[in-house]
């Protein structure tokens, strides 16, 4: 086996192995499992930097294993896997972090980091699956790594959140199996291929290639939480904060927003896509749940909730980039997918870390909380602009470029739509802050827990990710070109760099 | 490949006169020495093709041929490859329910078992398969009533009255065959039984069919599987499930695709329907069953479904074949996993009901890992073996354009997801808190891990694929 | 009619006896009896066809060997269950309703 083969394979390892030892450890050995949660996501980071000097370099890292005659188990780590998988590996570590913080003393902590860093091995394999076999068999991994984490807590809450979760992704997982095996029957493979597979069999009969396209979105349609296959996310709230950061920034979400990239450029190929008539659809979709999204997170006064409707709608802008024709639409979804995790993240870290100190889940109870936490509340600021697509942040990058492939691609009522969202979330954010910052605090929290010290105002560990997450978030605008010689090293770069690869020709501004 | 058949017979014996201690030791050596021996007899047949041998020197027609290819190599690994995890599950097992005196009679009973079974895939005619399946079937019958109460005896009596029928027919069928052709051997009568053949074969061939069914409890009779699965001991359940059915199934495999191949087409048409029933009437009494055991067994019933989907799917291209033995040896594994973590639940806890099984998963959490991976190849979800039988049941059916049969696998795995997350989520629920006080037994490490290794097992067939599929092939 | 096909008919309606009293009888004993009649009935079959030639074809002989003393090891099975049954239970039919 090759370096090019084993370094796929060592990217899944890397969080495989520590998680299935840390199944195995007691309860009480806190010291051990936190240095094998910290070794598997340093490590992981280390190997995703020798893929990103790799890969822009051009080097193909690939490994395939046969299943059955004719079916491969095919890892290739290429330009769009890489967005994915740094976006994973660099939130696992933060998350890891916060998680650490925020379970202290809470039972059953073996298991939970076990499942997580399943959660994250499937992750992987989501990203750098070579074919829809490989997705696909990722993409159910993901599934039942997740469902212990949802119902961690066991109560009957969770549990039915938890049923719920399992219900639509089941489903969803069904019906895009149906897809994948009707594309394998029509042409005898799944493989990824840049410029799209279909693309070269227009011979093919165009119902069938529309409805394996249906089937296949509705599939991954679940996961990507697309109006109305999204009633699982609210739902699956009731999961502890560092779960939900994990399946709302990271994991499921963008998983399944991943699948739809996937098939659009890399099975379909997006001109063949246009010519069958099957992105104006999708950027139906995409736009209603935008705004649906929105509408809905206007009405939610508990916190999460509301950060659950407002990833519905701000996951489908990748949608809506996929299926706006052009580089520019394609560079803007791409980006969005990297902004909005690292935004979505430190939105809901703020979440959890309102919940744990002082007992805060309502909006209506955030009254003043600017003034006991305001580092918090800093960083919750700057999560909410960019998800606003205020100047200066992340968000605001990602809306720049949607708007400039929308026009590209002659699709002007995007831009409304886009605007409509921003508006939107302007409406249900900024009155969170407003409370937050200038309302007078209460007489006394709900549930008080943690005490402050001087200008440490919760755990280390809670407070620092969220920090770090907003930063990151402001970096990413303002250093948004950056490059390290030939590597790109901003988000945006590197979705310019695929784009490139995709369209042939890097003739964007 | 003969002494497949008589260490098993040995020990078998000998273990009545040891008793059930060093009974249970000689039967977990012997058994190890029998996978050992499938193994090099899977190699052999992989690299020169179908192995035959003659007993004692004399041929057909007085005499036993014995043919082992790929089909048979692979089942004769699979049988030893779960008998042996669930022997050493039963050691354990029994020595922890002392006084339980089903744990005398295990150990020669299940060297019956799997003696009859090797004689089973083993054999090339028909009679010696009559033989052979009485063998295990009394063996079965007797594992269930063994040491049991009113509920088992029951259980068995009924399981025995409908296994006799079974094979009763399948005898008859043999008798008329003989009757018209005038040999036994499926060899031989596979280029002379054309579609012009006389009414009488046609009889035959039928009878033979129905008293399969009935051994292999396909709907709609199925009616004996529940109580005797459900209530045997254990490892009695998870050997049931796991290979006596199995055995039956696959002798209606081999004669549909041997000496009746061309008199099948015009009925395959009614295994399939009736797999298809059965999936989704096993599944539907899985979900309302009280007791755990007797989830796992209308299980069973519902997974046995998807092996007779196979048949109108049969064709030159053995996608259909594959995902038959696939299934087989999947589900095999997988069953036996889950009737072993399910025997770890309700011992350790001391109840059987699903409604009760609440808050193991901080005890248990092997156990349930165990089950939850069991339950991956019973849903058809990725990386397992059930995965890749779903996925060529699928091509297979797609191919021939079946769309009603895609709808039947899709449904049966979300009904069997259904199942199993009922018992999961159960599992990680917190118990209600004026219950944590209830007195429990603790839980012992080798039933845990062999209920694992059994579930690790069905996964691990997901990544050999390959493999599998070759041995299935080998010898044709 | 020869004797061979006399045997072989007789054989056929003996076994659908059998059959029918083993679905249709609840009293263990009695299904016990219908099994082997349903046993002696497949042997009638064979013994039937072993004398359609003129010389006696020793192969069915040898099944209907083997059928007989697999019958015997069943019946004594089923038998020491009955026993067991009754000494558990008193009653010597199946009651239909140990389904879960």
């Amino acid at each position: 086996m090759t370096a090019n083969e084993a370094l796929p394979l060592a990217v899944i390892a890397s969080s495989l192995l520590p998680g299935l030892a840390i199944f195995a450890l007691p309860e009480r050995r806190v010291g051990l499992r936190t240095a094998l949660n910290l070794f598997g996501a340093i490590a992981k980071l280390a190997l995703v930097a020798t893929l990103l000097a790799g890969v822009s370099a051009g080097e193909a890292y690939a490994f395939r294993y046969a299943v059955l005659p004719g079916i491969d188990l095919a890892f290739k780590a290429d330009a769009l896997a890489l967005l994915f998988i740094t976006l994973s590996a660099v939130l696992w570590l933060f998350t890891t972090l916060y998680a650490i913080g925020y379970l202290e003393k809470a039972p059953n902590r073996s298991r939970f980091f076990g499942f997580f860093s399943l959660c994250v091995t499937a992750t992987m394999g989501i990203a750098m699956a070579g074919n829809l076999f490989t997705f696909f068999v990722f993409y159910e991994l993901l599934t039942l790594a997740t469902f212990p984490l949802v119902v961690h807590r066991g109560t009957t809450q969770a549990m039915r959140g938890g049923t719920i979760y399992l219900a639509y992704t089941l489903f969803g997982g069904t019906v895009l199996l149906t897809g994948i095996v009707w594309l394998f029957a029509l042409i005898g493979h799944t493989e990824f291929t840049q410029g799209g597979v279909l693309s070269t069999r227009a011979d093919l009969p165009p119902w069938k290639l529309q409805s394996i396209f249906l089937l296949m979105i509705l599939g991954v349609g679940v996961k990507a939480a697309l109006v109305p296959l999204h009633g699982w996310l609210p739902q699956a709230m009731v999961a502890p904060a560092p779960v939900s950061a994990l399946l709302h920034a990271v994991a499921v979400v963008k998983a399944g927003a991943f699948g739809i990239v996937r098939i659009v450029y890399e099975v379909f190929g997006v001109e063949f896509a246009q010519l069958l008539n099957l992105l104006f659809p999708l950027a139906l979709v995409a736009a209603f749940t935008i705004v649906w999204g929105s509408l809905r997170a206007a009405f939610q006064d508990d916190l999460k909730k509301r950060l659950a409707f407002s990833t519905v709608s701000q996951v489908s802008y990748i949608v809506l980039g996929v299926a706006l024709f052009g580089p520019l639409g394609t560079i803007g979804g791409l980006v969005h997918l990297v902004h909005q995790g690292i935004m979505k993240i430190t939105l809901f870290f703020c979440a959890g870390n309102y919940a744990e100190t002082l007992g805060i889940h309502k909006v209506s109870e955030l009254n003043g909380a600017g003034r006991r936490m305001p580092l918090t509340t800093l960083a919750f600021t700057v999560g909410a602009l960019g998800m606003m697509g205020a100047p200066l942040t992340a968000g605001a990058v990602s809306k720049a470029w949607l708007m400039d492939g929308a026009a590209a691609a002659g699709m002007g009522w995007a831009t409304g739509v886009l605007w409509l969202s921003s508006l939107l979330s302007a409406a249900y954010f900024l009155p969170i802050l407003w409370r937050a910052w200038l309302l007078a605090p209460p007489k006394a929290w709900p549930t008080p827990r943690i005490a402050p010290h001087g200008w440490r105002e919760t755990a280390w560990l809670l407070l620092l990710p969220p920090l770090f997450t907003a930063a990151a978030t402001v970096a990413a605008a303002m250093l948004a070109e950056l490059s390290f010689g030939t590597i790109p090293v901003t988000p945006l770069a590197w979705a310019r760099l695929i784009a490139a690869r995709e369209y042939g020709a890097l003739n964007a501004p | 490949m003969v002494w497949l058949i008589a260490l098993p017979l040995g020990w078998a014996s000998l273990t009545v006169l040891l008793g059930p201690r060093r009974g249970a030791w000689t039967a977990i050596s012997a058994l190890t020495a029998q996978l050992w021996l499938a193994f090099e007899l899977a190699q052999t047949v992989r690299a020169t093709g179908t192995v035959r041998h003659a007993v004692g020197g004399w041929g057909a027609p007085l005499g036993i041929d014995l043919a082992v290819d790929g089909l048979s190599a692979a089942m004769l690994l699979l049988a030893q490859g779960v008998a042996l995890p669930v022997a050493i599950y039963a050691r354990a097992y029994f020595k922890v329910r002392s006084g339980h005196p089903g744990g005398v009679w295990f150990w020669p009973l299940l060297g019956f078992l799997i003696a009859g079974l090797n004689a089973l895939f083993a054999s090339a005619d028909l009679f010696n398969l009559y033989v052979t399946l009485e063998l295990v079937g009394l063996a079965a019958v007797a594992l269930v009533a063994a040491g049991g109460g009113a509920p088992q005896v029951a259980a068995a009596l009924r399981y025995l009255f409908a296994t006799l029928l079974g094979s009763g027919a399948y005898l008859l069928g043999v008798a008329l065959i003989y009757g018209v052709y005038g040999t036994v051997s499926t060899a031989t009568l596979e280029p002379l039984l054309t579609v012009e053949a006389p009414r009488l074969a046609w009889i035959a061939g039928l009878l033979m069919l129905s008293g399969l069914m009935l051994k292999t409890a396909l709907f709609p009779f199925h009616y004996w599987l529940p109580p005797a699965h459900g209530g045997a001991a254990t490892p009695v359940s998870a050997l049931l499930s796991a290979l006596v059915v199995k055995a039956s199934f696959y002798l209606i495999l081999r004669l549909w695709i041997g000496p009746f191949a061309a008199l099948v087409d015009r009925i395959a048409w009614l295994p399939a329907v009736l797999g298809a029933t059965a999936v989704i009437w096993g599944s539907w009494h899985a979900l309302r069953a009280v007791r755990l055991k007797a989830l796992v067994a209308w299980s069973t019933v519902a997974q046995i479904g998807y092996l007779f989907l196979v048949f109108p799917l049969l064709g030159d291209d053995r996608i259909a074949l594959h995902a038959g033995g696939m299934q087989m040896v999947s589900h095999a594994f997988a069953k036996a996993a889950m009737f072993t973590a399910a025997g770890v639940i309700v011992h350790t806890t001391g109840r059987d009901a699903v409604a009760e099984v609440a808050g193991v998963a901080s005890r248990l959490p092997v156990t349930l890992f165990a089950f939850g991976l069991a339950g991956m190849t019973l849903m058809g979800l990725p990386p397992s073996g059930g995965f890749l039988a779903k996925w060529l049941l699928i091509e297979a059916a797609l191919a021939r354009g079946r769309w009603d049969m895609v709808v039947v696998v899709l449904a049966g795995g979300l009904l069997a997801a259904a199942y199993t997350f009922r018992v999961l989520r159960q599992a990680f629920l917190l118990p209600p808190s004026g219950e944590r006080r209830r007195v429990e037994r603790r839980p012992i490490a080798v039933l845990e891990w062999t209920a694992f290794v059994l579930a690790a097992a069905s996964v691990a067939m997901g990544l050999r694929g390959m493999e599998i599929v070759q041995l299935l092939d080998a010898g044709t | 009619m020869t004797g061979g096909l006399l045997f072989a008919l007789t054989g056929v309606a003996l076994f659908a006896s059998g059959v029918a009293g083993v679905v249709l009888i609840d009293n263990l004993l009695r299904r016990i009896l219908a099994f082997n009649l349903m046993g002696s009935g497949a042997f009638l079959v064979l013994v039937g066809l072993a004398q359609r030639n003129e010389v006696a074809d020793p192969v069915p002989q040898a099944m209907v060997l083997t059928g007989i003393v697999v019958a015997v090891a069943a019946t004594a099975l089923a038998l020491a269950m009955t026993r067991k049954y009754h000494a558990l239970t008193g009653r010597l039919e199946l009651t239909g309703d140990d389904n879960d």
